[in-house]
């Protein structure tokens, strides 16, 4: 009897496998959760460092324009200002992605409204493999075609925005085109014949019935995009020129966030001040990538609920 | 008559957009193979590299490379198959998943720099491993996680549930027909994921120039001790992978034939980046009719 009673109220072993088991994949997906929790504090402690240690104020790292934090001004304050940075960072952003667009948007409709056909043929493998063209081999690429490209048409050294735009143009048009296409499929098929049915052709059924109600997802490519050209590190870092100046036009050496911190962290010994400036750098690039995934997300929420 | 001739520009201009990006990769590929595949030779894929004069290789960056795609897979395939079933076979539906998905999401999107100077903060510096493939393999594997793991939970997800019925049926725990009956028909699903995955880790640098170090040290390729420093098996030691080298080739400039090096390492790159898809492609197709068929 007592035997019965134990084996019945003890957990079988097949029971505790599955604990076990669930216990063990519970640890894989903690362990992930933590890294990014890790990630957010050890670059955060470092980089508010230069605020709350160094005691530098927060506006003329924001605002200040001259980056030479080992030198200090005639104030007696260090020169932290890292608007060259941002303002280069945002510009190769937006200029990259404002020429990616149209043509990603274009590529998708090729692929889902025009030649179904020769884009899952051509386009597709084309686009996958744009994709995994290392970022390294894009940058040699823009340094041995398009810097001298942009030297001899405009003058010059090369290096700079332009040279930063294309190279990252060519770089998110494949993440942009893919997820642009997924959102096109989205779109029901009748929506396409209804409006067909009411005698519009099929430029104007894309243009104003299709596009139209693609536009959240076709927003949330373009915002990933450029999620991705804000962080691109190496290949804008070889064709930028890496002068950490106010960029006053497209063809001179400029700098981003990226690319300073490529360039800097090295060179420079932990817990000083020149040091701890490159990680407030790196918060500033975490916090971005946060950003865009709060866009991202609210656009799909808006995009959601609408249909 | 009018709707109808914009229609025809619309389609022509569709038509010379998707030509554009076309001929953007042709010329892409074009030019890294044509200027790069007549300097790949046996001797440039074999011997190591040399500063300040012309004539080195890449052959330690290579195996360099392999070998820090190996550590990186060893340590995060069991990872993310972890966390890939719980995500699709435990997790319900309550804030603590939506934190988990959310923090996924957050690691997928960090950029690869901020990645390595975590890794470089914590494991270079802070936990004294020095530039090393262990801290590089550790990098890469945050940043390879999120994506394998998505990978891992969809291809579970696009398992039948009456698979799973039959495994609960017989009698097997929850965790006993994940693992002998869902996880075997995901494979080919978990293997394409896996082998794009290291398509990408391949051609990394940014996340590994201050982790795995800029530096190749020479290798002494009969000395298989993996404890020894100059053994190419110790993960402790230095270890510049192809990705980072053309990075510093290009930026350092003081190799004579560095253009001509870069554009060989890149078409290598890009030959092995290319292999990865069509190995990914073909073993996918192959075991999906092995299993199908059986």
């Amino acid at each position: 009897m007592e035997d019965i009673r134990d084996s019945l109220t003890r957990k079988s072993k097949k029971a505790k496998l599955e604990q076990i088991g669930k216990g063990i994949s519970f640890l894989c997906i903690s362990f992930i959760v933590l890294v990014v929790i890790a990630i957010f504090y050890f670059v955060a402690s470092k980089g508010l460092a230069t605020f709350f240690k160094d005691g530098a104020s927060v506006s003329d790292f924001l605002f200040g324009t001259k980056w030479n934090p080992s030198s200090v001004s005639e104030k007696g304050t260090p020169l932290i200002g890292a608007l060259p940075m941002i303002t280069g960072s945002f510009v190769v952003t937006f200029l990259s992605a404002l020429i990616a667009t149209p043509f990603a948007i274009g590529a998708a409709v090729f692929m889902t409204e025009i030649s179904p056909k020769l884009g899952t043929k051509i386009l597709q493998p084309v686009i996958e493999l744009l994709v995994g063209i290392p970022s390294v081999v894009y940058g040699f690429i823009g340094l041995s075609i398009i810097v001298p490209a942009v030297r001899s048409v405009f003058g010059g050294s090369g290096f700079g925005i332009l040279a930063g735009t294309f190279v990252l143009f060519v770089m998110i048009l494949p993440t942009v085109t893919s997820m642009t296409v997924d959102a096109l499929k989205a779109v029901p098929r009748y929506y396409r014949e209804a409006s067909l049915a009411l005698g519009a052709t099929r430029w104007q059924t894309i243009y104003k019935v299709v596009l139209r109600a693609a536009i959240p997802g076709i927003l949330t490519s373009v915002v990933f995009g450029m999620a991705r050209a804000f962080g691109e590190a190496l290949a804008i870092q070889m064709v930028i020129g890496n002068a950490a100046l106010m960029p006053h036009n497209l063809t001179t050496p400029a700098s981003t966030l990226t690319s300073v911190l490529t360039m800097g962290i090295g060179n420079t010994i932990m817990g000083t001040l020149e040091n701890n400036v490159l990680w407030s750098l790196a918060l500033l690039l975490l916090l971005m990538s946060l950003l865009f995934n709060i866009v991202i997300r609210m656009i799909g929420k808006k995009g959601a609920m609408k249909a | 008559m009018n709707a109808k001739k914009v229609d025809k520009f619309a389609t022509g201009v569709l038509y010379g957009i998707a030509s554009i990006i076309v001929l953007i990769l042709a010329s892409l590929l074009a030019f890294i193979l044509i200027r790069g595949i007549p300097h790949i030779s046996w001797h440039f894929l074999t011997s190591p590299s040399k500063t300040f004069e012309a004539g080195g290789g890449i052959g330690i960056q290579l195996f360099n490379s392999f070998y820090l795609l190996f550590i990186t897979m060893v340590i995060s395939i069991p990872i993310s198959l972890g966390a890939g079933i719980y995500l699709s076979e435990y997790a319900k539906k309550n804030w603590v998943t939506g934190i988990i998905r959310t923090s996924i999401e957050i690691l997928s999107s960090l950029p690869s720099v901020v990645v390595g100077l975590f890794g470089f903060l914590i494991f270079v510096l802070q936990a004294g491993l020095g530039f090393s493939i262990i801290s590089g393999a550790l990098a890469l594997t945050f940043f390879n996680l999120p994506l394998l793991t998505r990978n891992v939970e969809e291809s579970l997800r696009a398992v039948h549930f009456t698979q799973r019925e039959a495994g609960l049926a017989l009698g097997l725990s929850r965790w006993e027909t994940v693992i002998k009956v869902v996880v075997p028909e995901a494979l080919p699903g978990i293997l394409t994921g896996v082998i794009l995955g290291a398509g990408r880790i391949f051609g990394e640098a940014a996340a590994l120039i201050y982790t795995a170090g800029q530096s190749a040290p020479a290798l002494d390729f009969t000395n298989w001790n993996p404890l020894s420093i100059s053994s190419p098996l110790n993960i402790f030691r230095q270890a510049e992978t192809l990705a980072v080298h053309i990075w510093k080739v290009n930026s350092e400039g003081n190799m004579p034939d560095g253009a001509a090096v870069s554009a060989g390492a890149s078409a290598v790159l890009i030959l092995a980046v290319l292999l990865f898809n069509f190995l990914a492609r073909f073993i996918g197709k192959r075991i999906h009719k092995k299993m199908t068929s059986a």
